[in-house]
């Protein structure tokens, strides 16, 4: 048998989305950003949104998503990716923006932009990549980071009494009337990968319904900074982030309507 | 003509907004400029022209607002009081360094720190020398009257897609509290789908259609890459300094001293002008209207025709440093000024005048 | 012809509505016009001021410190502003709560029962049209038909059923003007 006769459209059993470009990530071996990354592709393309879709990326390792991902981007000063998309959405209802945020940018600089979009209620979906560690700037403590966890800025393990405790920002959110669907999912087996893709595809339907913010934090690895190998990596994951980050949908609802709360 | 009213200056800023065609105003309250939101609430602009108007969190978040509307082609802006606009300085450079257009109005207060809420002028290095890190401009317009507030709105944001360029209009709590009969205009629609895309069709990030991606961004890591990127801001500037320099020049025909002052010291100057006239001295004015570009040719021209220039400020003496790089060592050049809130009396700008730069 | 008046009480004296009518009667009258207050924490339950000139020519400074005419309604203005009035200029106050009166002997002094005749009238809020009544006796710089347009213009619409007695509250200022010394 010849290669070309293999070669047919009836014979496909994968295809690279077109949503995703053909640039080399950058990202390390390990990172669960180009797993993110490739499921956020597809659901855009499944959904066939890409025209509609506009993307603010943050500063860290996802600095450079706009090299990724195939659609219009705008790219954040630190922390600010939920005002841009403040912004967009106020003034193009009609589309689909996500916001795509480590830890650093969404749950230490950014806490302002990111609880106030959602308090609001902005109809946007929220991706928060928490590693528990800053990549970018090379391995330092992040508002996640657990406690005992060593950094570069952490080399002891993160102190109660010094740091304070870790940050459970989707917690937080979920108690705005402004979200309607929260949830913490995972990428580390094709199990999680499956369920984190059913989360956004259905962030990005609420979306297009208008029901308000949509946030899904992935409990992610960073091998580099946390300095043990990718398969490591996991099982740390796995062991050490789960049991303070626990996974599934923290919040299912309508988006709170005001007037309940409004003045007699 | 169009419709006449007694207006205050922030009123002003609101109403020219709507009536030009602004898509969106996003705010922090911040005296002495609050009545430009509070005007916008009352409007319900939404309602008649579908402008957006949204109270943010903060001045950091409002300022990237307009980073995220600027770069889907929309004609946005935002206003705040000196405080505020140290707040936005991150996000201004961000704009500038995006290439993105938008309208910041600051109606000064003196500082540093939280200072007063009196009028001042001593955010002028911020605005002209540009407040955030990095080298770029604003495009810097400051009015004298509460016309100029209307006038300069529209002009602003022409400026600002024009050169694909952040604008700023300095003014401070005298103009912005000041009533004045002002001509507003007539209303201009908001800029259609199709506008957009005539005018903004190449960078504008509207969704990736039949076109490679949009990407509205101020990073760029390759250094070299970089280097070019700031080569064609600076040749922007430069344009801008060739083609948009604005002023106004009063009874500089005869002139054998210059006062250099803009905005509301330009103002008490005229006062000081008929003071100082009445005594016999010929004095005449420079008032720039844009800051950047500063008008620094005509400066230039008039040191050869007159024995001296004064600059007057409600800041420490910021501008007069523009003027002395203009006038290069020609003639004296000469600061006046009253700060940390306080409004010089026209009086007391002739007797600088008089003991500073005539002699005696 | 420029007049340069500062109208001086406390907040809730309708200081402020009084130099947006006037400004706007001058409108009326194809006058240039400023109207520049006092601003920030003072106007809270405080003293209130507010600066209106009337010219016939393009108007420069529009924050002055002398003052062709100061109308002062409370003694905290009038130890502030006696002393603003140029040399022949014109002084019109309300003797209600004054305890020093006007001291200088080179200016036009005039006194309005504001407080009193607003009383008398019923309505506690025609007090700033009657000191305004006062002044255009004084200085009859716009016409009473300007005034009225101007009230038109400076009231908002649901308030507009107020304008007869807003004019009846001006002409009774007009006539219960008291010259102390000219």
């Amino acid at each position: 048998m010849d290669i070309k006769d293999i070669i047919k459209p009836e014979n496909l059993v994968y295809d690279k989305t077109k949503v995703l470009t053909d640039n080399v990530m950058h990202y390390c071996p390990g990172c669960s950003h180009g797993v993110i990354h490739k499921i956020l592709a597809e659901v855009i393309d499944e959904m066939g949104i890409q025209e509609e879709t506009i993307g603010v990326s943050p500063v860290g390792c996802s600095v450079l998503a706009y090299n990724y991902l195939d659609i219009d981007w705008l790219e954040a000063a630190h922390g600010r990716a939920p005002a841009l998309a403040t912004g967009v959405v106020r003034l193009n209802p009609e589309k689909y923006v996500f916001t795509y945020q480590g830890d650093g940018d969404l749950a230490s600089i950014g806490t302002a932009e990111i609880m106030h979009a959602c308090n609001r209620g902005e109809n946007i979906v929220v991706i928060f990549v928490n590693n528990a560690i800053y990549g970018m700037t090379g391995g330092q403590m992040a508002p996640t980071t657990l406690v005992g966890q060593v950094t570069a800025t952490t080399p002891y393990g993160r102190e109660l009494d010094l740091h304070g405790y870790p940050l459970k920002i989707t917690e937080l959110v979920a108690q705005l009337p402004g979200t309607s669907f929260v949830t913490r999912q995972s990428v580390q087996t094709p199990a999680a990968v499956r369920k984190t893709k059913k989360a956004i595809k259905k962030a990005f339907a609420n979306v297009g319904q208008k029901k308000g913010t949509q946030f899904v934090e992935v409990v992610s690895t960073c091998s580099s900074g946390w300095k043990i190998s990718p398969v490591a990596s996991n099982k740390w994951m796995e062991t050490n982030m789960f049991p303070f980050y626990p996974l599934g949908d923290i919040k299912d609802s309508e988006k709170e309507t005001a007037d309940k709360f409004k003045v007699q | 003509m169009g419709e006449l009213r007694l207006m205050k200056g922030n009123e002003v800023i609101a109403e020219a907004a709507i009536r030009c065609g602004c898509d969106g105003y996003f705010g922090y309250p911040i005296t002495p400029q609050s009545e430009v939101m509070e005007t916008l609430m009352i409007r319900r602009p939404w309602d008649e022209t579908g402008m957006v108007v949204l109270q943010a969190e903060s001045e950091v978040a409002s300022i990237n607002m307009l980073y995220g509307g600027a770069s889907t082609g929309k004609k946005v802006m935002t206003s705040s009081s000196s405080p505020g606009i140290s707040l936005m300085a991150e996000g201004l450079s961000y704009l500038a360094g995006a290439e993105l257009p938008c309208l910041v109005v600051n109606v000064q207060r003196a500082g540093p720190g939280l200072g007063t809420i009196q009028p001042s002028q001593a955010d002028y290095f911020q605005a002209v020398k540009g407040c955030g890190h990095g080298d770029y401009k604003l495009i810097v317009l400051a009015p004298a009257s509460v016309q100029e507030m209307n006038d300069f709105v529209d002009l602003g944001f022409e400026l600002a897609f024009k050169y694909k360029n952040p604008a700023m209009i300095l003014t401070d709590g005298v103009i912005g509290q000041m009533m004045e009969k002002v001509e507003l205009a007539d209303f201009k629609p908001r800029w259609t789908k199709e506008e957009i895309q005539a005018n903004c069709g190449d960078w504008a990030c509207t969704g990736k259609k039949d076109r490679k991606r949009h990407v509205s961004t101020s990073l760029e890591l390759d250094s070299e890459l970089m280097e070019q990127n700031n080569l064609r801001f600076q040749a922007k500037y430069k344009e801008i300094e060739e083609n948009e320099v604005r002023y106004e020049m009063i009874d500089c025909e005869d002139a054998d001293y210059i006062i250099v002052a803009f905005g509301s010291a330009a103002r008490i100057c005229q006062k000081s002008m008929q003071i100082a006239r009445e005594q016999g001295i010929k004095v005449g004015m420079l008032r720039p209207i844009t800051l950047f570009p500063f008008p620094t040719k005509t400066i230039e021209e008039l040191a050869g025709k007159v024995k001296g220039f004064i600059s007057v400020e409600m800041s420490a003496g910021q501008m007069v440093e523009d003027v002395k790089l203009a006038v290069n060592g020609k003639v004296p050049v000469e600061y006046f000024g009253r700060y940390g809130g306080v409004v010089p009396t026209p009086g007391e700008i002739v007797d600088a005048m008089k003991q500073k730069l005539i002699g005696g | 012809m420029t007049e340069e008046i500062i109208i001086a009480g406390f907040g809730g004296q309708g200081v402020l509505s009084m130099g947006k009518i006037l400004a706007y009667s001058g409108i009326m009258q194809d006058q240039e016009v400023a109207w520049f207050p006092s601003y920030g924490p003072e106007m809270r339950g405080g003293t209130a001021n507010v600066t209106v000139i009337l010219s016939d020519d393009r108007i420069s400074s529009p924050v002055l410190h002398e003052y062709d005419t100061a109308i002062i309604l409370n003694q905290q203005s009038m130890d502030k502003f006696e002393s603003s009035v140029k040399p022949g200029g014109v002084l019109l106050y309300d003797p209600n709560g004054i305890s020093r009166h006007p001291e200088r002997k080179d200016i036009k002094v005039y006194r309005i029962e504001g407080t009193r005749l607003a009383a008398e009238m019923g309505n506690p809020k025609t007090f700033n049209m009657i000191v305004l009544g006062a002044y255009l006796k004084v200085k009859p710089l716009v016409e009473m038909e300007n005034v009225k347009k101007g009230l038109e213009k400076s009231l908002p619409a649901r308030h507009h059923k107020l304008i007869p007695l807003n004019i009846e509250a001006i002409e009774k200022g007009c006539g219960e003007l008291e010259t102390v010394q000219e």
